[in-house]
């Protein structure tokens, strides 16, 4: 194990720290809560001069990535972050960016999409941006998306992947929490992340096309490359991570990770913060005897089905709770997962909880009856109402 | 309590230039009843910001916009109901920034809605990061080596907009403000109206505008003249004038609509005419 050092500060503040020590070259952003204070501690290094780096504050989050990608199609390293109505105003530009396989770095700070306009988490934003080709990864802890910064440069800057990717934090549950982190220095993360030297830039020594027009000749094989990419990815990912792991000494092990699933009768399945408090849900139902289990998706794109089919292996019902909802369909997170089922050869029992929208608390308390309704479905085998809003008001 | 009074807590720094431009505006909707505008006849929106509250405070309809769109929304909703009287009220950041585009689109087609923008030359609600009508050298937390973008002009960006009616007011002087927010919501065609709005959390100006401002109704400045407005709109430090810039009738989106309708039912008419 190596040294820790540890200090207490907000989540916005550990991101920061860490993503300074990638020594991104070009940092485009626009204000909007509760991301802010994640750009305006990074304006602050710039400031102060411990970190060399173009910050530019732009004019609107649409600018902010189309700097980004301009940038980073010169072969910069380059940062951005947002939320919410910031990140779908980003959109057009998203599909931009991983089209041209350019891999900026984004994190975002999870919030509701309005109306009625709400400032609080849940995933609405990021999910929405789920099919723009960018990879995405989902923090438990202030510790993990400090890392998560880190490990997506190396992820994202990989020749067999050249993507970008999200690192997505909940707004105020993480961003403005105040947790003690350990932040790797600029040597120890110049050791695991090479300067980025990418083959193809924009260089007038060198001079080259980005972003011709594809035509229904081409078209095709260049979305196959993408898909292809982040197939790689699902190879590259688990591989950072472990020489993360063994470089910083923080346990990093795969796109899902498994809590107490082994004997699981009942496994409860979702990403984000809220892990946090089913693992102690689940802990305290352990104790009571119950054969409970939890698994958590770190790696949300590309999305790991085989990790999940091999983990659920065994349970009678699976519970998934999504802070989301594709209106007219499922939570994102559990139709994904049903669609990976579907060719597998197994055949759990599942049903979909829709809860913390726009910031509803999701207690202790709730979650026990998530897995109460999730253990019910297991005993009758068979499911009555599959989408449920959990702790909705009574009309 | 009047008839424009909501039961929402105001939640404003006590202090705050918003508080005249609320009251301001309130006076002007009980004129207008008096002038059989009636409160069924106004519709407002606002964007998202400190500015965009003065929705929860005013029993009006409409509803709040998306950053930066409100001009946009409004233009919508004066085209489907061209009775109505449209208000949209923004932030410096919200109008100048995010959805500036809106404002030279609806200025330029002359739509009749009235932009009220609150320009305290800061993003508020965000906690005071700069905005396009920030001086050089404001130092803020996304600026903390100071601010070294050279700011917006809004009157002078109006004018060369083709705004129909263009004029500052300030916070400080509500009679003065009540007046202009009257007129402009009065004038036919795109009316805004910068309004300097005084934020006391982060860069406190009520002392320094009212050591400048002075009003233009009070010198030989003639609204109909564009180049005078614009030679007028560049004196802005010293001194800073209050007023009408610039006012001109001219055609409105809705009357050239209203024109090209019934110039084709004459030309179908004319067609059948012919035929007979
Ligand atoms: C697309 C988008 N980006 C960012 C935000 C975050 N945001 C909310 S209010 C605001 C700025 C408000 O500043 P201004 O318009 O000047 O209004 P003020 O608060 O000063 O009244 C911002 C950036 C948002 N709501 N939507
Ligand atoms: S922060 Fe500034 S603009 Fe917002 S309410 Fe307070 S004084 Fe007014």
């Amino acid at each position: 194990m190596k040294r820790e050092n540890r200090e207490v500060m907000e989540g916005s503040h550990a991101v920061a720290h860490a993503v300074k020590n990638c020594s991104p070259d070009v940092i485009a952003a626009y204000p909007i809560t509760p991301q802010t204070h994640i750009v305006e501690k990074l304006s602050q290094f710039v400031a102060d001069g411990e970190l060399k780096s173009e910050y530019l504050k732009v004019e609107s989050e649409f600018s902010a990535m189309s700097a980004c990608v301009g940038a980073s199609a010169t072969g910069t390293r380059t940062f951005t972050a947002t939320s919410s109505q910031g990140l779908i105003l980003m959109d057009e530009v998203l599909y931009n960016a991983s089209g041209l396989r350019l891999p900026i770095v984004m994190v975002v700070a999870n919030r509701a999409v309005g109306a009625p306009i709400n400032i609080w988490n849940d995933h609405s934003d990021s999910m929405g941006v789920r099919d723009s080709g960018w990879i995405q990864l989902y923090a438990e802890s202030n510790q993990e998306v400090l890392d998560m910064a880190i490990q997506s440069y190396k992820i994202a800057e990989n020749d067999d992947v050249r993507l970008p990717a999200m690192v997505c934090m909940d707004g105020f549950i993480l961003t403005h929490t105040y947790e003690p982190v350990s932040i790797p220095t600029k040597e120890e993360v110049s050791d695991f992340l090479p300067e980025f030297d990418p083959e193809h830039k924009l260089d007038p020594e060198d001079p080259k096309s980005f972003g011709t027009v594809g035509f229904p000749g081409d078209f095709m094989e260049f979305k196959y490359q993408q898909h292809e990419a982040m197939q790689n990815a699902k190879e590259v990912i688990p591989e950072v991570f472990k020489e993360y792991s063994e470089k910083m000494g923080r346990e990093y092990n795969g796109l899902i990770e498994e809590y107490k699933t082994e004997d699981a009768d009942v496994i409860l399945i979702s990403l984000g913060s809220v892990i946090g408090t089913l693992k102690d849900t689940v802990d305290d139902l352990r104790n009571e005897g119950e054969k409970v289990g939890l698994i958590k998706v770190r790696v949300f794109r590309p999305f790991p089905e085989k990790q999940l089919i091999d983990a659920i292996e065994g349970a009678r019902a699976v519970g998934v709770l999504d802070k989301n909802i594709s209106l007219g369909n499922k939570g994102a997170l559990y139709s994904e997962l049903l669609d990976s089922l579907y060719n597998s050869d197994i055949t759990p029992l599942t049903i979909n909880f829709i809860a913390g929208l726009g910031g509803r608390d999701i207690p202790e308390s709730s979650a026990k009856k998530m897995y109460e309704k999730t253990k019910d479905v297991a005993e009758r085998g068979y499911v009555e109402d599959e989408i449920k809003f959990v702790d909705l008001k009574e009309a | 309590m009047d008839e424009f009074d909501t039961s929402a807590t105001n939640t404003w720094c006590p202090g705050c230039g918003n508080f005249a431009i609320l009251r301001s505006f309130k006076d002007v909707l009980n004129n207008l009843n008096k002038e059989e505008v009636k409160k069924e006849d106004i519709a407002i929106t606002t964007g998202i910001g400190c500015h965009g509250k003065i929705f929860d405070y005013l029993d009006v309809s409409g509803f709040y916009s998306i950053h930066g769109r409100a001009a946009a929304t409004a233009t919508g909703i004066k085209i489907g109901n061209p009775d109505l009287e449209v208000i949209s009220f923004e932030g410096d950041g919200d109008a100048y920034n995010e959805g500036i585009s809106h404002l030279v689109h609806a200025a330029r087609r002359n739509i009749d809605i009235t932009v009220l923008v609150h320009d305290n030359k800061i993003y508020a609600l965000t906690t005071g990061q700069f905005t396009p009508t920030t001086p050089i050298g404001y130092k803020g937390k996304s600026t903390p080596k100071g601010n070294i973008e050279p700011p917006l002009n809004p009157i002078e960006f109006m004018i060369a907009s083709k705004a129909s009616f263009v004029a500052r007011g300030f916070a400080g002087d509500r009679k003065h403000l009540k007046n202009l927010i009257h007129k402009s919501i009065k004038h036919k065609g795109f009316s805004i109206i910068n309004i300097l709005q005084p934020t006391v959390a982060f860069q406190n100006t009520w002392k320094y505008f009212r050591e400048r401002v002075y009003k233009l109704q009070e010198t030989k400045h003639d609204p109909k003249n564009k180049i005078q407005a614009i030679k007028k709109s560049k004196e802005n430090e010293q001194k800073i004038p209050i007023g009408i810039f610039y006012k001109k009738q001219r055609k409105t989106y809705q009357q050239a609509i209203n024109e090209q309708t019934t110039n084709k039912k004459q030309n179908i008419h004319k067609v059948i005419e012919n035929l007979k």
